[in-house]
């Protein structure tokens, strides 16, 4: 195998979009994604049987376009790589099934990857990017998940610091938009609802942040209370007779789901005495939430990586990204011995690595 | 040759010659699920045993169910990401056909009705009459669901060895069906949002 500047399709199906992606080395060739997004509007959420329903049948015309766009043949790749978690489960299962048939047609190994630090390894085939230093403490947010992680290195040490108990940042968009009457996805009409209102009209709860729940919990979010402390203040001026100050709400929910994230993304840098934070996931396309990263922490000395929205969204590119570190770095393919693993823990990066056999 | 790939209930895949319809070797997984985690080692091992390589695959066959769905999908998924890696095409057969050939072989001008569990006390059911002049089981009605009957007797497998000799008979009478997508016969469980709850007491 070529691990100097190895050819890699990477699939990614862990939510709602079908990512197919091809990197060679560092360098990004293709980030082609169908979203399903759409389909599920209706419904206010991703609805996982029409997540992978949809996943089948994108995958063909994604993997089309995306070696068009990369201009190789499948037969060029010197590996194949697929999420294997976490992400929901019958969605995983699609691209899992698809990856292990391809790889074994192409007669190329495979590389099965953690779906969250793929969110990091995007940062590695950004364009015209210095490389990424370590150690860096990554914020990932999106609507699956919201988690802090320290990564000492992407191919082998990179530790949970906190995770959302309850809903992803994400889904606390979807909900108060709900709530407020706005269609999904949340997290752009709340940026728009809030348009020149007033970030502090309504002091909302920033969860776990009381210093009682410090101890246990200084880099885990909530967002669960927040989205209730939202209704509950809705239906009272509702009941009042008052008029809903809609931008105020916005913004103030808005603020307070910030404020939140980057409060404890900044602690976990200034506790692990690491001045680098690397932002990741689709809710990183809220301009608020990019404003208030990097105002407070240049503040506080804190360099931010923001790879481009179509590399932080989920996507087939960063999991080729991955896979291709990986390789370079020396590691085994996986075996063909794994599933789709709703849960993989962010510590285990690749998946089944076959063990290495000494003579 | 034909690679044929059916997860309708469990996992199976064979490998059949598409000139004789021989199979040439067949791996089948116990149970019902993990398809996802056996579908890679089951087609290695079809291979294998074959004493074939994937540059010797000519064409896959992919079991469209009716089955639970899945399951269901990812025999379809590797079905077609196997014929793209190697620049195939897929014959698309519908699941019940391979059991009806296997049971209309044995009496050719017989009718027969190939039940399936479909789960949530429903049936998945196929007729059929026969074979016709080329070989093929002549589907009269289905797949369709209904409620599960007394005493009905269910197909304990689908066999991917049949499942490719539908695919190697279709091809040779240049028969070959488009089935669309997959015979889920069911809507995606989906529940439009309710009105919003007070949450204030
Ligand atoms: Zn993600």
């Amino acid at each position: 195998m070529n691990r100097d500047e190895p050819l890699v399709l990477g699939i990614e199906t862990s939510c709602d979009e079908t990512g197919i992606g091809i990197v060679r080395g560092r360098t990004l060739l293709s980030n082609t994604i169908a979203s399903s997004m759409d389909e599920h509007a209706r419904f206010g959420g991703v609805v996982p049987e029409v997540a992978a329903r949809a996943h089948l049948e994108a995958l063909q015309p994604a993997i089309e376009a995306a070696t068009a766009e990369a201009g190789v043949a499948l037969s060029d790749l010197d590996a194949v790589a697929v999420t294997s978690g976490p992400g929901l489960a019958g969605a995983l299962m699609v691209g899992v099934g698809a990856a292990k048939a391809l790889a074994l047609s192409l007669e190329r190994p495979l590389y099965a990857v953690n779906h969250l630090v793929g969110h990091i390894a995007a940062d590695v085939v950004t364009p015209d990017s210095e490389p990424l230093e370590h150690p860096t403490i990554a914020l990932l947010v999106s609507g699956g998940h919201t988690s802090l992680l320290q990564v000492r290195d992407l191919t082998t040490d990179v530790e949970l610091l906190g995770e959302t108990v309850d809903d992803a940042a994400g889904e606390a968009f979807d909900k108060v938009a709900r709530i407020l009457g706005l269609p999904y996805p949340g997290g752009p009409q709340i940026d728009r609802a809030a348009e020149g209102g007033d970030p502090t009209a309504i002091r909302f709860p920033r969860g776990l942040s009381r210093a009682s729940d410090l101890e246990r919990h200084r880099w885990d979010f909530s967002f669960s209370g927040l989205k209730t402390s939202v209704a509950r203040w809705v239906e009272q001026r509702e009941s009042s007779g008052g008029e809903i100050p809609l931008a105020d709400v916005a913004a103030s929910f808005r603020e307070a789901v910030v404020d939140v994230l980057v409060t404890k993304a900044l602690d976990a840098c200034a506790e692990r005495g690491v001045p680098r934070l690397l932002l990741g996931g689709g809710v990183i396309a809220n301009r608020r939430l990019r404003e208030v990263a990097l105002e407070r922490a240049a503040a506080q000395g804190v360099t931010v990586r923001i790879p481009p929205l179509s590399l932080c969204t989920d996507n087939g590119a960063m999991i080729a990204a991955l896979a291709s570190q990986l390789i370079m770095s020396g590691r085994e393919p996986s075996t063909l011995a794994f599933g789709a693993d709703s849960t993989l823990p962010v510590t285990q990066i690749q998946v089944a690595e076959r063990e290495t056999v000494t003579t | 040759m034909i690679l044929s790939v059916d997860t309708s209930l469990a996992s199976s895949v064979a490998v059949v010659d598409p000139a004789t319809g021989d199979v040439r070797a067949q791996a089948d997984s116990e149970g019902t699920r993990g398809h996802a985690e056996v579908i890679g080692a089951l087609i290695e091992r079809a291979l294998e045993q074959s004493a074939l390589t994937p540059r010797d695959i000519t064409y896959v066959a992919a079991g469209m169910g009716p089955g639970p769905f899945t399951g269901l999908r990812i025999g379809i998924a590797a079905a077609r990401a196997f014929a793209i890696g190697r620049g195939i095409p897929v014959i698309p057969v519908v699941s019940h056909d391979a059991p009806a050939l296997e049971r209309l072989s044995a009496a050719p001008g017989a009718s027969v009705e190939i039940i399936t569990d479909a789960r949530r006390r429903e049936h998945a059911v196929s007729t059929y009459a026969g074979l016709d002049d080329a070989g093929l089981p002549v589907r009269v009605t289905g797949p369709d669901l209904r409620a599960q009957g007394e005493g009905e007797t269910l197909e304990a497998r689908i066999s991917a060895g049949s499942l490719g000799r539908v695919a190697a008979r279709q091809l040779a009478a240049e028969r070959v069906v488009d089935v669309g997508e997959p015979l889920y016969l069911r809507a995606p469980d989906v529940r439009l949002p309710a009105p919003r709850k007070r949450v204030s007491t």
